[in-house]
């Protein structure tokens, strides 16, 4: 016990330990968070305020000392009065929102029989299924995407197979629509739908079931009545964790997508790297943070009351 | 409910289906003989000799990789840190901001995190020289930021469901604090921070749209290289190279599976 009061040793115990433990668990992420996340959220409102100029970085200073020790700050709304006026824009926005919606529909309608077929799968299955679930996960995105542009593209795999069959005469047009863009991000994000809902349905208890049966409900109302109202935790959290990326999406849109399906995470990356305008790609990212403050807010609140297990 | 259940199994195996099949013609049509991706010709690894000619992609992928191996070190120490915050040091305060600022990265879209860094370093550049071009470093610390938010999901997962008797044990014993974290808690979380590492490196390898912007123009990761091939239209070089990438990630997955072992997969929560 002599220790505890030698230097080093008092540090790492007690009061000065616990101090320090605080300081290197809480201190560190949060810095390296408030640096790296929070810090550069701030900085693309600022820019959005800003004007494009021939500069380099291509806009103009919010404030500036006018001598006297006068700060002259300088807004510029015309980046929002655009972004939300133009109906180039608003035709992106809307259809963002759209497709998002679709999708995790969709994505609720496939994934939800099969959580529940893993959920009440025997022990041994149930492991390998999760699995099968997760992999396509780890696999890369990039490369799920590109393998249905061999699929659907007019001389591709699946118009080759329907000809075959005798079922077409022509090649259907599937790439580069909005019916390729439904596809790719169903694919791409089933897996997060059906994660936290497998997770909910499995903690149920399905005692209850069996009550409702002896009580002499059939099993689909039983579903309707019991199953579907108690999973709808594990369905806010899939729908969030799919809605709220799709409404960004870029990969999937460009590469699959048409002139026709306008996504604004599409014209985010055209207005930054083709127009070189970064103060209206910044009002871009801000009107579409706003946007997404609500659901995420949300899905934070369900987080909360859940303890954050099925995130 | 029993005859229901093959109804249950079919919509299951349709939607396995649906996500295994393209990337199972993916990798059937990268021993495709034929320049046509989509129309067979006879069994051909010529593709992959290729690939291993391709100087510019080996170089990319070279980049990649330890872009993603420096991330996945560091985003498995911060991640771990935030986690044994939330599970170990309760109600502190600014625990909902933290909270906040650790669930945003993993559903923002990609092209917010992009855009906001790159407007950071641009800005941090004309004020403190720092840092000096973009490259290796940016696309680092902007995969750190968002996969230290997926580790600290998976360690704390594991963290809250520890047995803690073993620690309260040792403490017993009289050894300090950190001893007992680093020779007691941390071995038993061991699994955690390996699929966390893994998981740290598969997003930052797969990471193309946050790495397009933070990137400089020496600096072309794998994923960009990718992309500007994809858009000139389907590849078999591209076939070969998805194949490896994911016979890869399927025999680390399956590893990191093995080594979390029977319990944590069948019983969440």
């Amino acid at each position: 016990m002599k220790e505890r009061f030698s230097g080093l040793h008092s540090v790492l115990q007690g009061r000065d330990g616990r101090r320090l433990s605080r300081l290197a668990n809480i201190g560190t992420p949060y810095l390296w968070l408030g640096l790296f996340f929070l810090l550069p959220l701030v900085i693309v409102l600022q820019i959005s305020l800003a004007e494009t100029a021939l500069a380099q970085p291509p806009y103009t200073r919010l404030w500036e000392w006018a001598g006297d020790g006068v700060l002259q700050i300088r807004l510029n709304l015309e980046n929002f009065a655009l972004v939300l006026g133009d109906e180039l824009y608003l035709a992106a926005f809307l259809n963002s929102l759209w497709v998002a919606l679709v999708c995790t529909l969709l994505c609720l309608l496939i994934g939800y029989p099969m959580a529940y077929a893993i959920a009440t799968a025997p022990e041994r299955a149930r492991v390998l299924l999760l699995m099968l679930i997760i992999l396509p996960f780890w696999t890369s995105f990039l490369i799920r995407v590109y393998a249905w542009i061999g699929i659907l593209k007019p001389n591709g795999l699946l118009n080759n197979f329907l000809t075959w069959l005798g079922l077409i005469d022509g090649p259907l047009t599937i790439l580069h629509t909005q019916t390729a863009v439904y596809i790719g991000v169903v694919y791409s994000y089933l897996p997060f739908m059906i994660l936290p809902l497998f997770a909910n349905l499995s903690r149920m208890d399905m005692s209850l079931l069996e009550a409702a049966a002896d009580l002499g409900c059939r099993p689909f109302k039983a579903f309707l009545k019991v199953t579907l109202p108690l999973s709808f935790p594990g369905i806010l959290a899939g729908s969030m964790l799919v809605f709220i990326p799709v409404v960004g999406e870029f990969v999937i849109p460009d590469l699959l997508g048409g002139p026709d399906s306008l996504m604004v995470g599409k014209m985010l990356w055209t207005e930054f790297f083709g127009n070189k305008d970064w103060p209206l790609a910044s009002a871009v990212a801000i009107s579409l943070l706003a946007l997404l403050v609500v659901p995420f807010m949300m899905m934070r609140h369900l987080e909360q009351r859940l303890g954050g297990e099925d995130l | 409910m029993s005859q229901d259940r093959w109804k249950l199994y079919l919509l299951l195996g349709l939607g396995l289906a649906f996500l295994y099949v393209p990337v199972l013609l993916l990798i059937v049509y990268s021993f495709n003989e034929s320049r046509l991706v989509t129309v067979w010709s006879g069994f051909s690894t010529r593709w992959y000799g290729e690939l291993l000619r391709n100087q510019q992609l080996l170089d990319a992928a070279w980049l990649s990789v330890r872009i993603a191996a420096t991330n996945a070190t560091f985003a498995v120490v911060l991640g771990t840190l935030a986690a044994n915050a939330l599970v170990r040091h309760g109600r502190f305060r600014g625990r909902g901001p933290f909270e906040l600022l650790l669930t945003a990265p993993l559903v923002m879209p990609e092209v917010i995190i992009g855009l906001s860094l790159l407007l950071l370093f641009v800005a941090m550049e004309n004020m403190i020289d720092w840092p000096n071009g973009r490259g290796f470093t940016t696309i680092t610390i902007a995969h750190i930021t968002f996969s230290m938010a997926y580790v600290a999901v998976v360690v704390r997962s594991r963290l809250s469901q520890m047995d803690r008797s073993l620690e309260e044990a040792a403490m017993d014993l009289g050894a300090r604090p950190l001893k007992v974290y680093l020779t007691i808690t941390l071995p038993l979380i061991a699994p955690a921070l390996l699929s966390g590492w893994l998981l740290a490196f598969t997003l930052s390898l797969d990471d193309l749209v946050i790495a397009s912007f933070v990137a400089g123009p020496g600096s072309t990761t794998l994923p960009m290289v990718i992309y500007s091939s994809v858009r000139m239209g389907v590849s078999p070089q591209i076939n070969a190279l998805a194949t490896i990438i994911v016979l890869i990630v399927s025999a680390g997955v399956i590893i990191a599976g093995l080594l979390m072992g029977r319990r944590s997969f069948s019983r969440p929560g």
